[in-house]
């Protein structure tokens, strides 16, 4: 091998990102993702993690920073490249995003059939294999409507690994499931990273489950990241307030339980004040 | 006083934003290089989900059409004693004005409507985010057969209203308020003429067609993707449609009745 | 989702339906008779005056269409007007020293120019003029001609009469 050996897939420095009605998501952020790993990225909803997953994507440009997928700076790519660069890549959504007028089948077939010159019954055998994985090679005739939120999701999975990518992106996997899928979903993302020599970035605020199948921890938090480690290191780590009101989930602290709002007086005797 | 001028201002740059978004949107559904052997099954579905799917509404509409347009008309001309006029009239209304722009405004409302939703609906539940993110281009997949299907149907669908109308005219007329038929048809031969009246008809449906559907398909595409957005962006590309449609009718009259 | 062939079929048959729709329009409605412009000659003639004629106003002879007018223009030094007239070229054996007049179609029709054969045996070709040429009947003048007419009629008659009455 004459190139040296890139040890992360994804690395994300300094990386800032401010959407178009001015709101600041992301400041100065350093996120890297090792290969063959599995990286957790977690925080409290509304911090931008699926924004995070489109900026790896290319999907979004950061206003400062830089975002490099495999030694390449995703920005920069033409068209051309960034189209390829894609095909290594897959990405799950977090309501599935199957095509609705297509049979299963045909989802799962559609990256195979845009990108490859694979004669039919190749892609029949390729297809079915991919279901297979996610276990569900007999569902392969139904239409996306007739399937239950949880059968969707792992068929968006199997059209994630059609093309056999290096790289999967998971966008709220565990979100809404019930605990059966739950399992299911975890066993399957933890398999296909091990057997397929997978990096898998999940995006969740499911700590438990997250926790549980990553190598690798990162939380992020009011534009920045908070904490960031080993599974163990993280539940140990007791510096950080904000970290620690996550991970456990405590209704109130560096995160207020109350929305901001006028002092008590203000609001409740007011309206005997004025009435004066 | 001035934060009504700062408000005004506001929308008229956000307004004049969408414009752009949508122009760039059609530059980039027409003249990136699309593929032809992949991209001609998906204009054919478009022209049936677009064109065959709305022949029931035109057929219908124009035969009505033309049978009012005789009935009113047969009875004003012939206070005038020009009864033997009818078929001008129908034919000359139809033609140059009726066909085009009531195919038009039919087509915004049903196929524009459903192009606007298919695409909103399509952007709520991330299946163009998916495309994209498996490096399929969602304007060529999506976008781009649809405007196609739209333009080519409209033209299509003029073509046969306006001879359904005609021949609804034909049936009120001739066959119930007993005009003569051989002074129907030849008098409107007479007086209609194909470059000026028919073609001229032709080319405002081609531009009518353009027009509806450009604005379903920006309109679908920059939706809110909620189920409550995309019922706005369905409203509101049916309404600008119709309006731009009434508006460009008027543009190209004004032009065409030069030359007549 | 319908088969896809049934769909090409179904898209062929639209296609088809408006192509019949197109011929229908075209040589029923508007009573096209050829798909391609007819071929015509130029021939030119000057009047003093047009009255109501127009562009594409017909040219007829013995009451059948055999071209229209194309362009009608001023002549600055003579001040009378030049109108250019396109016939169709099956139309050749119109000898050259025929008259045209401008007529009216009924009695408030349109203008329209009616040529009057003569006998020559040379014809008008591309480019020539006809000589012979009688102006439209402006109602105006026609109406004022009357008035003058019977008033003259009308004085004559009364000098007659007021002789009589004066003895």
């Amino acid at each position: 091998m004459s190139e040296p050996k890139i040890e992360n897939l994804v690395e994300i420095t300094k990386m800032s990102f401010q959407h178009e009605n001015g709101k600041v998501v992301f400041q100065e952020v350093d996120i890297v993702i090792p290969k063959g790993k599995i990286v957790a990225i977690m925080g409290p909803s509304g911090t931008g993690k699926t924004t995070l997953l489109r900026l790896i994507g290319g999907q979004l440009t950061p206003t400062a920073g830089q975002v490099m997928v495999d030694g390449q700076n995703i920005h920069t790519l033409s068209r051309k490249a960034l189209y390829q660069l894609r095909t290594r890549m897959g990405m799950l959504f977090q309501a599935g995003g199957l095509f609705t007028h297509l049979s299963v089948f045909e989802n799962v077939a559609f990256p195979l059939r845009e990108h490859t010159k694979l004669s039919e019954s190749l892609i029949h055998t390729l297809v079915l294999m991919k279901l297979q994985m996610v276990g569900l090679r007999g569902a392969s005739n139904l239409m996306p409507s007739e399937l239950s939120g949880g059968m969707a999701r792992r068929v968006a999975l199997a059209r994630a690994i059609a093309l056999d990518p290096a790289f999967i992106m998971y966008d709220e996997p565990f979100t809404g499931q019930d605990p059966i899928s739950m399992g299911v979903l975890v066993k399957l993302i933890r398999t296909l990273n091990d057997a397929l020599g997978l990096t898998s970035v999940i995006v969740s605020h499911d700590v438990q489950e997250a926790l549980s199948i990553s190598d690798y921890v990162y939380v992020i938090s009011n534009k920045k990241v908070i904490g960031q480690g080993t599974p163990d290191a993280i539940m140990q780590n007791k510096t950080s307030m904000e970290l620690q009101q996550f991970i456990q989930g405590l209704p109130d602290g560096p995160v207020p339980f109350d929305y901001p709002a006028n002092s008590l007086e203000q609001d409740f005797l007011e309206g005997t004040v004025n009435a004066r | 006083m001035l934060d009504k001028l700062t408000l005004l201002g506001r929308w008229g740059i956000n307004n004049l934003r969408q414009l752009g978004k949508a122009g760039i949107l059609l530059y980039r559904a027409l003249f990136y290089p699309p593929n032809f052997r992949k991209g001609f099954p998906l204009v054919m579905q478009q022209i049936y989900s677009e064109g065959v799917l709305s022949l029931v509404i035109i057929v219908v509409s124009s035969l009505f059409i033309g049978m009012v347009l005789a009935l009113q008309g047969y009875h004003t001309l012939a206070k005038f004693g020009s009864a033997q006029q009818l078929g001008v009239l129908v034919a000359l209304s139809v033609t140059r004005e009726l066909g085009p722009v009531v195919t038009a405004i039919l087509f915004a409302g049903r196929a524009g409507s459903a192009v606007t939703a298919e695409i909103g609906l399509m952007k709520a539940t991330e299946q163009l985010s998916s495309m994209e993110m498996m490096a399929v281009d969602p304007i060529h997949r999506v976008i781009s057969p649809r405007f196609w299907g739209g333009v080519i149907s409209m033209p299509l669908l003029t073509l046969i209203f306006n001879a359904t109308a005609i021949y609804g005219a034909y049936l009120v007329g001739v066959k119930w308020l007993g005009l003569d038929t051989g002074i129907f048809w030849s008098n409107m031969q007479a007086s209609v003429s194909f470059q000026s009246d028919v073609l001229n008809g032709i080319i405002k449906s081609v531009v009518f067609g353009i027009a509806v559907v450009w604005i379903a398909v920006a309109q679908g595409f920059e939706s809110v993707p909620t189920s409550a957005g995309i019922s706005n962006a369905t409203t509101r590309s049916v309404v600008y449609s119709s309006l731009a449609v009434l508006g460009l009718d008027f543009v190209l009259t004004a032009m065409m009745i030069g030359s007549w | 989702m319908l088969p896809q062939r049934l769909i090409e079929s179904l898209v062929g048959l639209f296609l088809l339906f408006a192509v019949i729709a197109l011929t229908v329009l075209a040589f029923k409605v508007s009573g096209l008779t050829s798909l391609f412009p007819v071929k015509t000659y130029t021939v030119t003639a000057s009047f003093d005056d047009i009255g109501g004629l127009k562009v594409r106003s017909p040219v007829k002879i013995s009451g059948v269409q055999i071209g229209e007018v194309s362009n009608i223009a001023l002549d600055p030094v003579t001040f009378r007007a030049i109108v250019t007239m396109q016939i169709e070229t099956k139309f050749n054996t119109i000898p050259d020293d025929s008259s045209a007049g401008i007529f009216t179609a009924g009695l408030l029709g349109d203008n329209y120019i009616a040529i009057t054969p003569m006998y020559n045996t040379t014809y008008l070709t591309n480019g020539s003029k006809i000589q012979v040429t009688r102006s439209a009947m402006i109602l105006e003048k026609l109406i004022g001609q009357l008035v003058y007419k019977i008033g003259n009629g009308g004085s004559s008659n009364s000098n007659k009469d007021g002789d009589k009455n004066a003895k």
